[in-house]
């Protein structure tokens, strides 16, 4: 093990290594910063953080796990399309050759499906959990509303997803749905019809959604991701202050 | 304070050990000081060891979950047949419980787009920022006030018939008159309910007829919406 280690810091001291990730090695907290700072991804994140934030009763890591499933989508969502057309009735043959033709296809479309379920149900819990922890409140505001936009993505990059497999489930499920949008006042006809591309779910609406599933929603919601986290470091790090309802003199 | 001359002033340059800031404190104050917990650990690798670590258990997880269970697939779609209900996705089905209740443009859109506007709006209020506990002040007025709301409510809620939010609100409600007056022997629930805020009411309440409706709509619901029960004969 300590020389698999000591391999490892030779491999990061190495010449190509360092001028993939421009940081070095070493074990000093300078290099620790470096390697948060220096990193395109890594640097919307502070370089240092509160020991308390790190404890799982404070957050339950519900904003992580979120992520986490958004990334296993990312993931499973490419490999799907390697084998999606969305075109009627097509799409709901390639669901048949996910199962019967494609190697682990089913599996493939199971982590797909019930990753998204999780994430629907994490991002609510991550809402619920930062109202009740308070953190909310100033300066953290506006990264609440964040919040909410990302939540209302989330909702429509399911929603859109769900009526892809083309069956009767996803069918009737958008058909209610989209009943919905009928009830608007005065533009609701013309509501529904710019998102389905008809007067019913048919084959424009599957390539609508399949367009703001695959495009659109994801790359709305990589934007505010990033602004997300970016403002967690901006509004003074993870809160670990008081709860809702905790009165500052005890 | 004790002596006045308990102190000395001096001069250093080393911030972490002279105090920045003087505070003199009067006769008729006490120094209370916030404990902070600020002590701060690398991100690298403290945090992002632990990120990893919970997104390899999620992953796990759901590896396991889709190894067991297969996610649904039903026939072609076909624009003719109706399934009987058709349902949306689980986390539509309270706003599909609330149509059954409700007018479309009420059930559809005047509550969602209420729901959405209140969840953007809460950190801008100041009673949501400062979050006193509900009962310490006022508590009379507060007493006839939130009679008069929980009333006006469940009445209007009793007079649409709508059951399933009708029945949170009474139990809210309830909990909230419980926690108005002090408990006859300490009680540390009594003692929580007591010093929880507005806000924190409000939030539950939402909290709890979401999940009434959506398990509702989820498993209560039937052909043509009728209520039946999920272990009951097909």
């Amino acid at each position: 093990m300590a020389k698999l280690l000591d391999e490892f810091a030779e491999l990061r001291n190495s010449r190509v290594w360092r001028s993939m990730f421009r940081g070095g090695t070493g074990d000093s907290n300078l290099r620790r910063s470096l390697t948060v700072q220096q990193n395109v991804f890594l640097h919307l994140a502070s370089v240092k953080i509160r020991r308390r934030a790190l404890e799982v009763g404070v957050t339950w890591y519900l904003g992580t796990l979120s992520l986490g499933c958004f990334l296993i989508l990312v993931v499973t969502g490419i490999l799907l399309m390697l084998y999606y057309h969305p075109s009627v009735p097509q799409a709901y043959a390639d669901m048949k050759d996910l199962q019967f033709v494609v190697s682990a296809g089913v599996f493939l479309r199971n982590l797909h499906r019930w990753s998204a379920h999780a994430m629907v149900l994490l991002v609510f819990a991550h809402m619920f959990k930062v109202f009740y922890r308070g953190a909310y409140r100033p300066p953290r505001e506006f990264n609440w509303v964040i919040g909410v936009v990302l939540l209302m993505v989330t909702l429509f990059l399911s929603y859109t997803g769900y009526l892809l497999p083309w069956d009767q489930l996803a069918f009737w499920a958008i058909t209610v749905g989209s009943n919905i949008l009928s009830a608007v006042p005065l533009l609701g006809a013309k509501l529904r019809f710019l998102i389905l591309g008809g007067h019913t779910v048919n084959a424009n609406a599957l390539l609508r959604f399949y367009v703001l599933h695959c495009v659109i929603l994801p790359l709305i919601a990589v934007v505010f991701l990033a602004v997300h986290f970016w403002r967690i470091r901006k509004d003074g790090g993870l809160h670990t202050g008081l709860h809702i309802g905790e009165k500052t003199d005890g | 304070m004790g002596d006045p001359k308990d102190f000395t002033a001096s001069m250093d340059s080393d911030s972490r050990k002279t105090p920045i800031r003087v505070a003199f404190v009067t006769r008729r104050t006490s120094p209370h000081v916030q404990p902070q917990d600020d002590e701060r650990v690398m991100t690298y690798p403290e945090a992002l060891l632990r990120v990893a670590v919970a997104v390899e258990v999620l992953l796990l997880g759901l590896v396991l979950v889709s190894l067991l269970w297969d996610a649904p697939l039903e026939g072609l779609a076909d624009p003719v047949e109706t399934p009987n209900p058709a349902k949306a996705p689980w986390y539509f089905l309270g706003l599909q419980e609330l149509l059954h209740y409700f007018p479309p443009v009420v059930g559809g859109v005047l509550i969602p787009t209420l729901v959405v506007l209140g969840l953007i709006v809460i950190p801008y209020f100041g009673i949501n920022i400062e979050a006193e506990g509900f009962w310490i002040r006022n508590r009379a007025r507060k007493l006839r006030g939130l009679a008069i709301v929980v009333a006006v409510l469940a009445l209007s809620l009793a007079w649409f018939d709508v059951y399933a939010v009708l029945i949170p609100t009474l139990l809210i409600g309830g909990i909230m008159f419980l926690g108005a007056f002090p408990p006859p022997q300490p009680s540390a629930l009594r003692q929580w309910l007591h010093s929880k805020p507005l806000p924190f009411w409000i939030m539950t309440w939402f909290l709890v007829v979401a999940i009434t409706l959506t398990a509702i709509g989820t498993f209560f619901r039937g052909a043509g919406w009728a209520w039946v029960w999920p272990w009951g004969a097909q």
